[in-house]
């Protein structure tokens, strides 16, 4: 079904981070033939492109009140247009649809307006965020602006700018401060790594010949990232489950770990694997992240899984945007040996032990209600 | 639910998750999401009810009622009935729910409502 709609790729970024550079670099790439692109704003960095459109700012509020749950009623329009002329064959029939946003953009209603709006829904798909972060001011960005720590705690690819006029000790802090925020995300160097559209755009997790690799990555990106884990759970616990270096869990105190808490510089945004042996409860799981995300959606900001459900083979990968949760995608089999649930969350001022508490607890539900 | 759309149904749209042994048919499924549904909305005073096979009912102790379509829907209606938050992350519902015991003060269904409303009627004669 998703090869005939339009894959909808977000690039955004903080003021300033590069990402009409990064746009005009992917746009000579021939993997990009067929793409039409929709910019917030006309920056200094001309680009010039045969299917380049402007959106002004607008928005609509929907009756949740919600900030996240908005409907981008410019961008809505403007993509609306864009298909419409190329349904009636004034503009070339694009496959794909780049869309940047403006520095201060809150990604959110974006992804919202794409999963949402009724009928961009039926014509449109989304595809891979990508995120430019400044390799100079970006941790300076982060601390100060709630936009910027969001918009690399949605993304699929970050890619770090100006590299090369950053010193190395600023650069290892703000690859720490990236790995915390979104672990699972790759990072590329824009000075030194080849840049393609097949890295950051046209291989996603639904696209069929790559989309195991990408679930993939979720769960590999965690696994690196283990020692983080106990640090990450500091906030209002006086214990937390955290990991040896063998990675055999252990209770742990959370001050022995670190006793300066690092998530006070991430606005209290910090990232998460949870691992579940027993296998998942469909139904149980997904009335537990609807309950969730009604009353703490805008405190979740990424969500990431690799379900073994209960009576299937195959496991199923959700994914999920604050109150946004995109459909689940079938895989044809599982990446690794590991025959579990794995769910990567990234969250602001939520603990760790309180979700995989919950969700444990509607798991065992579901299994006490199936039997 | 009920609404084909919505991201907990669209498992059955790929064929994938009817595999599950739990819910070999389409009402069996239903069923099984009320009563699950039920364990949670129970610890809240709410109860649902399916509503031929497409929507489904919330409804509350005071006879107060709500049609949803999918659980998306559930919890926004839960609370805008019951005026406080449902929070799945709340001790107190995960302490409940990890030990198994049955909800307390839950309506009773459609059907058991209705007799129990006669029950009531009679006892007051």
């Amino acid at each position: 079904m998703t090869r005939d709609l339009v894959t909808v790729n977000v690039i955004t970024g903080f003021l300033g981070s590069g990402k009409t550079t990064l746009l005009q670099h992917l746009l000579r790439d021939s993997g990009m033939a067929d793409t039409a692109v929709l910019i917030n704003e006309i920056g200094e960095v001309g680009l010039d492109h045969h299917l380049l459109e402007r959106v002004d700012e607008s928005t609509v509020l929907l009756q949740s009140g919600c900030l996240c749950c908005t409907i981008r009623g410019d961008l809505a329009v403007s993509m609306k247009d864009l298909f419409s002329r190329r349904e009636r064959g004034q503009i070339p029939r694009f496959r794909r649809l780049v869309i940047e946003t403006t520095g201060l953009a809150d990604p959110a209603p974006v992804i919202y307006t794409l999963m949402a709006e009724d009928v961009i829904r039926h014509h449109f798909r989304l595809g891979n965020v990508v995120t430019t972060v400044d390799a100079v001011n970006g941790a300076r960005q982060h601390r100060r602006h709630d936009e910027s720590r969001k918009q690399i705690a949605v993304a699929d690819r970050i890619v770090i700018t100006k590299t090369d006029l950053a010193d190395g000790r600023n650069l290892a802090a703000l690859e720490d401060q990236l790995r915390r925020l979104n672990p699972s995300a790759p990072r590329f160097d824009s000075q030194t790594d080849c840049l393609t559209a097949a890295k950051l755009l046209t291989n996603d997790v639904y696209d069929p010949r790559t989309k195991s690799n990408e679930v993939a990555r979720w769960i590999d990106a965690e696994a690196f990232s283990e020692h983080d884990h106990a640090r990450d759970s500091t906030r209002g616990l006086g214990r937390a489950l955290g990991r040896d270096h063998t990675g055999k869990r252990s209770n742990v105190h959370a001050d022995d770990i670190n006793r300066h808490d690092i998530n006070r510089h991430d606005g209290g945004i910090h990232a998460f694997c949870l691992t579940f042996d027993t296998p998942m409860d469909w139904t149980a799981f997904g009335l537990w992240l609807s309950m969730l995300l009604q009353r703490h959606g805008e405190d979740v900001l990424r969500v990431k899984g690799l379900l073994h459900v209960a009576g299937m083979k195959t496991p199923v990968a959700v994914h999920g945007v604050q109150h946004i949760v995109h459909p689940p995608i079938h895989l044809p089999r599982w990446p690794d040996r590991e025959r579990r649930s794995r769910i990567v969350f990234i969250v602001r001022n939520l603990s760790r032990e309180d979700i995989e508490g919950s969700l444990s607890a509607f798991n065992a539900l579901g299994a006490r209600a199936a039997a | 639910m009920g609404g084909g759309d919505h991201w907990t149904e669209s498992g059955r749209a790929t064929g994938g998750l009817k595999e599950r042994s739990v819910a070999q048919t389409r009402r069996c499924e239903r069923a099984y999401q009320v009563r699950l549904a039920n364990g949670v909305l129970g610890r809240y005073g709410l109860c649902l009810a399916d509503w031929q096979g497409a929507s489904f009912v919330l409804s509350n102790h005071k006879g107060a009622s709500a049609v949803i379509d999918h659980f998306g829907a559930l919890w926004a209606a839960a609370e805008a009935m019951t005026g406080s938050a449902c929070d799945p992350l709340d001790p107190g519902l995960i302490g409940a729910l990890a030990s198994g015991e049955p909800p307390s003060g839950a309506p009773a269904s459609s059907a058991s409502s209705s007799r129990s409303r006669a029950k009531r009627r009679a006892v007051a004669a």
